[in-house]
């Protein structure tokens, strides 16, 4: 199985999804630089963290246009699973793959800290057979991961399942005060209409290995090599 | 208009240049500097350069070892980490533009450290950071405490380099000059280090990076003088960072490296173009022409002068190899970033610069390097610190409220307030993560094994006895590493220091060398690499003396690393050492006024050195569950301490401990390290074997910290309430709002 990982000037977890796919799953890894027009024969794209261009004009926004999203965008219309973690998250919501925004957290400070997650919403490819019943606890690290929709487009994420993520205390609990950066609804992972375009600001690919502290984000790279296999 | 000489005496004033100075350059040169050449020397001759006041003491630090693959004198240190890899690493300050605008210095100060070690041809993979912030009530503290987190983060976070450790403190002596000491690590194969060497007499000589601006134009020199009334107009002379830059150059620098087209390659820092040219000409014994008219620039109108002493950041000189030009060429513009051919390489062994052809600057190299002044200035013995009698403490009445009181110090409050800013998980690497251990763990790529960091001073002791101070900052950060289960192998030190030019100064300078000396000497962990950062003073009002120590270990196996904090109920805890506890210089002195009192933790190397090898002879007989090193509020605040990470309990009898209650609590015991076990048995019999005293102290359990003395139950508090006391400590710092 062959993951290809889309690396825009200034993504710097670039490098941490080709090691997961590489060494933790044991599976093929590209690097597709922000220029290319094609994807080299994917069948799973992932769109890295980092600061794409510096995250100037708005986190995402210079991405978004890059040459390569033209690639993504097809193999996403096609129906092929793409997950944009973080800062993907952002380019996925910047280049309309994905609904809403994400912008700045609403305690005005960047956070790096675990956090639990919730899975719900529809089967996606990378959550199909993840444990619902506890929660997750993968870490995040943004500045700018506060969610915002409008009232209607939430309620349609709500009414279609395409809420995948949300944030939760350890006991699974939603509230504010689980809430890292002021998203809408505690909305920490959203997905397309179609549920094949995954973004989340959580970043799986940091607790795939004991090592590291936790295992929980290995769950949905297993689940995507799962369906694929 | 250009001035020309003779140069007034106020003009060689504002250059930092002394009337003598001028003197010597003149007749090295044989003639009057040119207006550009007045600069270079400027910058060259600073004491931020040249190290004019500290070379005479730094030749007595030990260098060498068996694991030592570069010194000091290169852009950062190197050590063999085994299995053909290196760990290349070096602290640096930022303590004058951080006063002045924190969040631009502190960020700078990021990145300049990271490129004196990707300069080296490593990648960059840990960052940490040592700060000094003034009392917490000052005004301008929460300010300055702001901004110079919002900047390490902000650099560090998008350069996409874990900041995974550091250390913070508060004290008034830094009320008018804050401390930003930036560490950064790297690791590359040993057989591909490169080198600051413009080597090879023709040679083509590259710029690559950010355009030239006029930020930072005298930097150097500011850095080399204490701040007085308007320090604050001296903002123009801070540099802006660009981390998206950054980024990019690192990336396009190591793929250049890989690819071997480099003969030698040095960042441009402080004093830019000037500095980087000549010392790499000087370390090759070559010489270098630069065409100015050639650097890219970002404004119109830059004059020669402007060009030489600009402090722009994110620029690298490269000396490529003749017939590889165009490889380099391509590779850099792959990563967007301006590249141009400014000089080449000659055997002249002379600086020259020209400007649209004509010679504005024509110096021998070694007349800025070698010839640079060397002061042997006067100094004056520090005094000796006096004991306090224990009729003289002052009176304890509720432990508990004290231990409280404690963790509720800024000082020793939790810092997560500023690591949960600070992304440390990027890479993948970090096995401890901060606030987790004594020590950051970062496991080497493509090993098992990991290495293991710690930043650490303690002011107020070296204030008292600059000797012991500075080698008690050695042995705590050697602790640290060892706690977690690493090896402690070198040292990278960041000097910082008040004005060379008082005696007593001066004095405490060289003492402080000598007790890191001395300590170094008797771990076994050479200083390969520092920076030292003088005039740390304001209106004539100095900083403690502050040697801050960063320490870097290693360990076969990082899986293998422990946390500080008690992880389960019914393990036993012991504590290893026999350091006497001290008041002097303690925090808890400092609760109840003047902390500078009485003497010291006592400096003792080579007990240090039986602890750290029987803790790490514990590791490896997998008899450690968790360690933590007793320092900042005594024995006490140590196992209160580690009950906050798991919310584990602990009950105590120090009734073996010695001397007043208070000193058994709060005492200082620098070299004393509180393990708990599963195997009490046995990890006392280690002890005893190695020498080492060891002491069991009760089990760990419940949900309280209860310390018993002498049959008496003097602390008794919940866990859960002392944890919200050390936790409340920093956000409630910078929750005041001051004015700017």
């Amino acid at each position: 199985m062959r993951f290809t990982v889309v690396s825009f000037p200034g993504s710097n977890c670039d490098h941490d999804c080709v090691r997961v796919v590489e060494e933790v799953l044991g599976e093929q890894a590209a690097l597709v630089r922000h220029t290319a027009d094609d994807l080299d024969r994917p069948d799973v794209v992932l769109l890295p963290g980092g600061f794409s261009y510096g995250d100037y004009l708005r986190c995402g926004a210079i991405a978004a246009r890059a040459p390569v999203m033209a690639a993504v965008r097809r193999f996403a219309e096609g129906g092929g699973p793409v997950l944009g973690i973080c800062n993907g998250f952002q380019v996925l919501t910047e280049c309309g793959l994905l609904p809403g925004a994400l912008g700045r957290n609403a305690g005005l400070d960047f956070v790096c800290d675990d956090v639990w997650l919730t899975v719900e919403g529809r089967a996606t490819p990378f959550t199909r057979g993840v444990r619902r019943d506890a929660p997750l606890r993968v870490p995040v690290a943004h500045h700018d991961g506060c969610y915002f929709a409008d009232d209607a487009t939430l309620a349609r994420l709500e009414g279609e399942g395409q809420v995948v993520f949300r944030y939760v205390d350890a006991a699974g609990r939603s509230d504010a005060t689980a809430n890292p950066n002021g998203s809408r609804a505690n909305i920490a992972g959203i997905c397309n209409a179609a549920g094949n375009v995954v973004g989340m600001m959580p970043h799986p690919e940091r607790c795939a290995e004991p090592l590291l502290g936790g295992v929980d984000g290995r769950l949905l790279f297993d689940a995507v090599r799962g369906v694929l296999s | 208009m250009t001035p020309t000489p003779p140069y007034t005496p106020e003009v060689i004033r504002q250059h930092g240049l002394t009337p003598d100075e001028y003197a010597r350059l003149e007749a090295l040169l044989g003639r009057a500097p040119t207006w550009p050449e007045l600069g270079v020397f400027s910058v060259m001759w600073s004491e931020h350069c040249a190290y004019k006041s500290s070379r005479v003491h730094l030749r007595r630090l030990p260098t060498t070892g068996p694991r030592v693959i570069q010194g000091p004198g290169e852009n950062a240190g190197v050590v063999d980490a085994g299995d053909g890899w290196a760990v290349v690493f070096k602290m640096e300050s930022h303590n004058h533009p951080s006063f002045i605008e924190p969040l631009q210095g502190a960020a700078t100060g990021v990145g300049g450290i990271l490129r004196d070690v990707f300069t080296m041809g490593a990648r960059p993979i840990a960052l940490l950071n040592a700060l000094r912030f003034g009392r917490p009530d000052h005004p301008r503290t929460p300010y300055l405490v702001k901004g110079v987190v919002g900047g390490i983060g902000g650099y560090g976070n998008c350069v996409g380099v874990p900041t995974v450790g550091g250390d913070a403190s508060f004290d008034a002596c830094y009320d008018g000059n804050i401390l930003v000491n930036a560490f950064a690590l790297g690791v590359a194969r040993a057989d591909r280090i490169f080198l600051g060497r413009a080597e090879g007499v023709g040679n083509p000589v590259f710029y690559v990076g950010s355009k030239t601006g006029r930020d930072g134009i005298h930097g150097a020199t500011m850095a080399s003088e204490e701040f007085g009334e308007g320090s604050e107009a001296k903002r123009p002379t801070v540099q802006v960072g660009d981390p998206f830059t950054e980024k990019l150059l690192i990336e396009a620098s190591l793929e250049v490296m890989g690819a071997d087209l480099l003969a030698g390659v040095q960042d441009m820092g402080a004093a830019g173009l000037t500095s980087s040219s000549c010392e790499m000409a000087s370390r090759a014994g070559s010489g270098l022409v630069l065409e100015l008219d050639r650097v890219p620039m970002r404004e119109t109108g830059m004059t020669p002068y402007e060009l030489l002493l600009s402090e722009s950041q994110e620029r690298m000189l490269m000396v490529c190899k003749r017939g590889r030009e165009d490889e380099l060429l391509a590779i850099v513009r792959r990563w967007g970033l301006d590249v141009c051919e400014v000089g080449r390489v000659t055997d002249s062994g002379r600086f020259v610069c020209r400007w649209h052809g004509d010679v504005v600057v024509d110096v021998p190299v070694g007349a800025l390097v070698d010839e640079a002044p060397c002061y042997d200035r006067p100094r004056i013995e520090p005094p000796s610190p006096t004991p306090l009698a224990d009729a003289d403490l002052p009176p304890m009445a509720d432990a508990g409220a004290d231990l409280r009181a404690l963790l509720a110090t800024p000082t020793i409050g939790s810092k997560r307030w500023i690591y949960r800013q600070y992304d440390h998980m990027v890479q993948t690497g970090t096995v401890i993560r901060p606030g987790a251990g004594d020590a950051a763990v970062v496991r080497l790529p493509e090993t098992q094994r990991g290495v293991a960091m710690s930043v650490d001073c303690n002011a107020r002791y070296c204030a008292l006895d600059p000797y012991a101070g500075a080698g008690l900052a050695v042995v705590e950060s050697a602790l640290n590493v060892a706690c977690v289960g690493a090896r402690p192998v070198a040292v990278t030190d960041c000097l910082n220091f008040a004005s060379p030019e008082r005696p007593e100064v001066m004095g405490t300078f060289a003492a402080a060398i000598d007790g890191i000396a001395a300590a170094c000497a008797a771990l076994e962990t050479p200083v390969v690499s520092g920076n030292v950062s003088l005039y740390n003073e304001t209106e004539g009002r100095g900083i403690h003396p502050t040697p801050m120590i960063g320490m870097v270990a290693l360990m076969e196996d990082a899986a293998a690393a422990v946390g500080s904090g008690f992880p389960t109920d019914g393990l036993a805890v012991v504590v290893l050492g026999e350091a006497p506890p001290a008041l002097g210089g303690s925090v808890w002195l400092g609760l109840r006024g003047d902390p500078l009192r009485g003497l010291p933790p006592r400096l003792d190397p080579a007990a240090a050195r039986k602890v750290i090898d029987a803790l790490l002879a514990a590791h490896a007989a997998g008899l450690v569950a968790s360690a933590h090193d007793v320092s900042e509020g005594g024995l006490a605040v140590a196992l209160a301490e580690c009950t906050f990470a798991h919310g584990v309990g602990v009950a105590a009898d120090l009734s073996a401990g010695e001397g007043p209650l208070p000193a058994r609590l709060f005492g200082e015991a620098i070299g004393t390290v509180v393990v708990a076990t599963a195997d009490r048995d046995a990890l006392l019999a280690l002890a005893q074997r190695l020498g080492v005293t060891a002491w069991f102290v009760g089990p760990t359990g419940g949900d309280r910290v209860v310390i018993t003395v002498d049959e008496r139950r003097v602390v008794d508090a919940g866990v859960a309430d002392l944890r919200a006391a050390w936790e409340a400590a920093l956000p409630a710092v910078v929750a005041a709002r001051g004015p700017l």
